[in-house]
């Protein structure tokens, strides 16, 4: 059963290698300087009265 | 959120007479004053309603925007200015980059209003508003806008931005913090796969396992831990290094000790073959421990941040006298020889020399000295400092930027590094713990090797984790922090670390009146017609007369009167003391108090004054007495039932006024306060404040003018209010952001429950403690179950703190 372990190990070590991967460009990026915001952010209706303001302006973002 | 009779927009009781509607989403809402009703257009106009009803708290009632405030933001177009706080795009020279700081921000809702308007502006690249520390990241494109434009949007919504320079100080913050956070995310990957194959090993020890599979499982444990001792867990070895070499030690010489030998023996046990391996224990307890110490950082970086918020307030402009004439100009103008005025409750914006003026100036900020030192003309004075007392004409002899940074910076440490007695307490016990572990760590050690060596090592480890002190060493730290966030998210402002402790015991509340329990300026609260004119044209002449006085009651008249238009007025004349003249619609009137107008002094037009200490004023036109306005300092709506409920709680309460008897005996008797005095210097109320001190009681002492600086910085604890003078602010632990009275008794019942809160903590962690350590010593707790012992322990303290956010 030992090669089959190993190569699950190496799995895992390949699946850690790319979670850090992932965490220390998220960190590079500045994911992490705001860590109240996102969550609040999100329980704001960003479109309902601005809509039309919006398209007007070629929709522009 | 229910507001009935109270403002739509911030919360505050309406004025009876108030009359400033705005129509939100269709219905009429009233708002308390001119400033809010500004606001609340502003935000009605620009589509943004949807911010009524998802905020969460209330934002501070708006000012006025004064003509004076516009012109100045005008200077940060100054490219010179901008230089010290602008980036420039490196592939576009026209887009310009700022960071700005927001005042006012109460919630949610504050952030997305500010961000969906600026958005909306035509030239505005990208806003983007931190919630944590109320600072915004600005792009904005220079042929389309510009940056005061930017600012007076923000203003029209109720909120003050400032621009400020990203400091290195900053910059060094946010890359410790990437480095903490890099830390636990390679800490937790790696504690979760040797976790994994820690399971494997103990099902293995129990059901049976392949030599060379166990073997196999070891080494990658052992590989997966390298990164752990040798990358994360080195912040612990330096610490504990440092406390080696001062003499003092502190948790962290366990810790280290703890995971030395814990990997020494697990690489040993796994390079023979045979043993238990502990590289499980070893990453959950540094992620445990780094987690923590992260948590509590942040707390305290975010006061620090708030702090340093309301320290940019210092003058970014100074006021420069050229040829007689007073001029707004930025700091960086400012050159050697020029002369500026500095008004009282100011900072000094540059070093230099006084040339005219007598005064006192506290220099606090920079020397830690909290005594003002007296200035007269040829005394030097240094940036930063705060005029107390009179104004004075400084000759600039350096532009002392540094120097005002640095006194910024010590007061901020101040915040951070004083702690309190009881966390103090807490560290020198966990100190002398950390001895008295060591040796029994020793002990117990030699008395195994004599009793069973195989076990030595397993035992001693259990003994060195299972009593780590961490529990105790975050019992009070976690408390204050989860406190301090709590209270800062109300607008209460911690600024100097003792404040919780001593809000606790606090017996006694000394209040100033004007301006903490009354608004400090005059409005005008009777209009009585005695001719033929009816009210309302008369405060309209009224207010016609005092367009020109910079007086503060002429203020309260054009407050008043609302948006109806004024009359012109030709040969307008000021009586200083007296009062002002003018031709209206061709007949001449004249304003002011007695000495002004003959007429008034005739029984007719004389009545018996109202008690309140009210400044009464007459219109009068050439032949007869046309009105009374009686002008006064009113009550803030909340001052009445935070005096009731202070005194049901067995508060003692005072006030200490400098202002005459009746106006004082006025409020005192309106508040039911019966400990008052009236007429009082500074000096005189720091003597009233050290003879109740002297009588065992413990004060708060609650002000928020130049006057009270010394008494607040001579309470047991100070409250100021955020909208005070910079001295006031300066010299107090706790500041009112949010100006609003009832805050005072929730920060002293957070005060009372951190301590509460903070002994349980100790409780828990000394009991744990010494519960665990016999049973470790005897052998009886394995290294895993000691990490989770630890970390449960230490969970619980945290958690327990965590109650404090749900006041």
């Amino acid at each position: 059963m030992t090669p089959i372990l190993i190569f699950l190990l190496g799995l895992a070590a390949l699946m850690v290698i790319i979670a850090g991967a992932g965490i220390f460009w998220a960190i590079r990026n500045g994911q992490f300087d705001d860590m109240e915001g996102p969550a609040q952010r999100i329980l704001m209706d960003e479109d309902d009265p601005l809509i039309p303001h919006r398209t007007l302006r070629g929709g522009e973002k | 959120m229910s507001l009935d009779g109270a403002c739509f927009h911030c919360g505050q009781a309406v004025p009876p007479d108030a009359d400033y509607p705005v129509s939100v989403d269709g219905a009429p809402h009233g708002m308390c004053c001119r400033g809010c009703q500004a606001v609340a257009q502003a935000i009605v106009d620009n589509g943004l309603q949807a911010y009524y009803s998802h905020r969460t708290a209330l934002p501070s009632t708006a000012n006025e925007l004064i003509p004076a405030e516009l012109s100045r933001l005008a200077l940060y177009d100054h490219p010179e200015i901008q230089k010290s706080f602008v980036i420039e795009e490196k592939d576009a020279a026209h887009l310009k980059q700022a960071s700005l700081i927001l005042e006012g921000i109460t919630c949610a809702a504050c952030i997305w209003l500010n961000e969906r308007h600026l958005q909306q502006l035509p030239g505005v690249k990208n806003v983007q508003v931190n919630y944590g520390n109320h600072r915004a990241r600005i792009t904005w494109d220079e042929h389309e806008i510009q940056l005061s434009r930017i600012l007076r949007e923000i203003q029209l919504l109720g909120y003050n931005a400032h621009p400020y320079n990203a400091l290195q100080q900053e910059a060094t913050r946010r890359r410790a913090k990437s480095r903490d956070i890099r830390r636990i995310a390679v800490t937790g990957l790696s504690a979760g796969q040797v976790m994994m194959l820690a399971v494997a090993l103990y099902a293995g020890a129990a059901f049976g396992i392949e030599h060379r599979t166990a073997q196999l499982l070891r080494y990658v444990s052992l590989i997966l831990t390298l990164p752990v001792l040798f990358y994360t867990a080195v912040p612990f070895y330096v610490s504990a290094w440092r406390s080696l070499q001062s003499g003092r030690l502190n948790m962290d010489v366990p810790v280290t000790i703890a995971m030395m030998t814990a990997f020494a023996g697990s690489a040993w046990v796994t390079f023979r073959g045979a043993g238990v391996v502990y590289y499980d224990a070893i990453t959950m307890f540094t992620l445990f421990l780094l987690s923590t110490r992260f948590l509590e950082r942040n707390a305290r970086e975010r006061s620090v941040e708030a702090t340093e918020n309301l320290l940019r307030l210092v003058p970014a402009m100074a006021l420069r006298i050229r040829a007689g004439r007073q001029e707004a100009v930025a700091v960086l103008d400012l050159a050697a020889g020029d002369l500026i005025l500095v008004k009282p409750g100011e900072a000094v914006a540059a070093d230099g020399e006084v040339t005219e003026g007598v005064s006192s100036v506290d220099e606090a900020l920079l020397t830690g000295e909290s005594r003002a030192v007296e200035k007269v003309a040829g005394t030097p004075v240094i940036a930063g400092s705060i005029n107390m007392e009179g104004p004075l004409t400084v000759r600039v002899t350096g532009v002392g930027e540094n120097t005002v940074l640095a006194g910024i910076v010590r007061l901020l440490d101040r915040a951070v590094a004083e702690k309190p007695r009881l966390a103090q307490l807490a560290d020198r016990v966990a100190g002398y713990f950390t001895y008295i572990l060591l040796a029994l760590a020793l002990l117990v050690g030699l008395a195994w090797w004599w009793a069973d060596p195989a076990r030595v090592l397993e035992i001693v480890l259990a003994v060195l984790v299972v009593t780590c002190p961490c529990a105790l060493s975050i019992a009070a730290p976690a408390a204050f922090a989860a406190a301090g966030s709590h209270l800062l998210k109300q607008g209460i402002l911690l600024t100097r670390g003792h404040a919780l402790e001593t809000l606790s015991r606090v017996t006694h509340v000394v209040f100033d009146k004007t301006g903490t329990l009354t608004y400090g300026k005059p409005l005008l609260s009777r209009v009585v017609a005695l001719g033929e004119m009816d009210e309302t044209e008369c405060l309209r002449i009224a207010a016609s007369l005092e367009q020109a006085s910079e007086h503060p009651l002429a203020q309260s008249f054009r407050a008043r009167i609302g948006n109806v238009a004024l009359y012109a007025v030709s040969n307008a004349q000021n009586y200083p003391g007296k009062g002002v003249a003018g031709v209206v619609n061709g007949r001449r009137y004249t304003l002011g108090n007695r000495a002004m107008s003959p007429a008034a002094a005739n029984p007719d037009g004389d009545v018996p004054d109202a008690g309140d200490g009210a400044t009464l004023v007459w219109l009068c036109d050439e032949r007869q007495v046309l009105a009374r306005f009686a002008l006064c300092d009113e009550l803030r709506p909340e001052a009445f039932g935070l005096v009731t409920e202070l005194k049901e709680q067995g508060f003692r309460i005072s006030m200490l006024s400098g202002d005459s008897a009746a106006a004082v005996q006025h409020f005192a008797a309106r508040l039911g306060i019966a400990d008052y005095r009236w007429g009082m210097r500074p000096e005189d109320k720091l003597a009233a404040l050290k003879a109740l001190q002297a009588e065992g009681q413990v004060v708060a002492m609650v002000g928020d003018g130049v006057n009270d600086a010394p008494v607040l910085a001579g309470a047991d604890v100070s409250i100021a209010m955020g909208g005070g003078t910079q001295v006031a602010r300066a010299s107090s632990d706790i500041v009112l952001l949010s100006e609003k009275l009832p805050d005072i008794w929730h920060a002293l019942q957070t005060g009372r429950a951190t301590m509460k809160v903070m002994k349980q903590n100790f409780a828990w962690a000394a009991g744990y403690n010494l519960l665990a350590l016999p049973f470790a010593a005897m052998g009886f707790i394995p290294p895993w179950l000691a990490a989770l012992g630890m970390s449960v322990s230490s969970l619980v303290v945290v958690l327990n703190a965590l109650r404090l956010k749900q006041l």
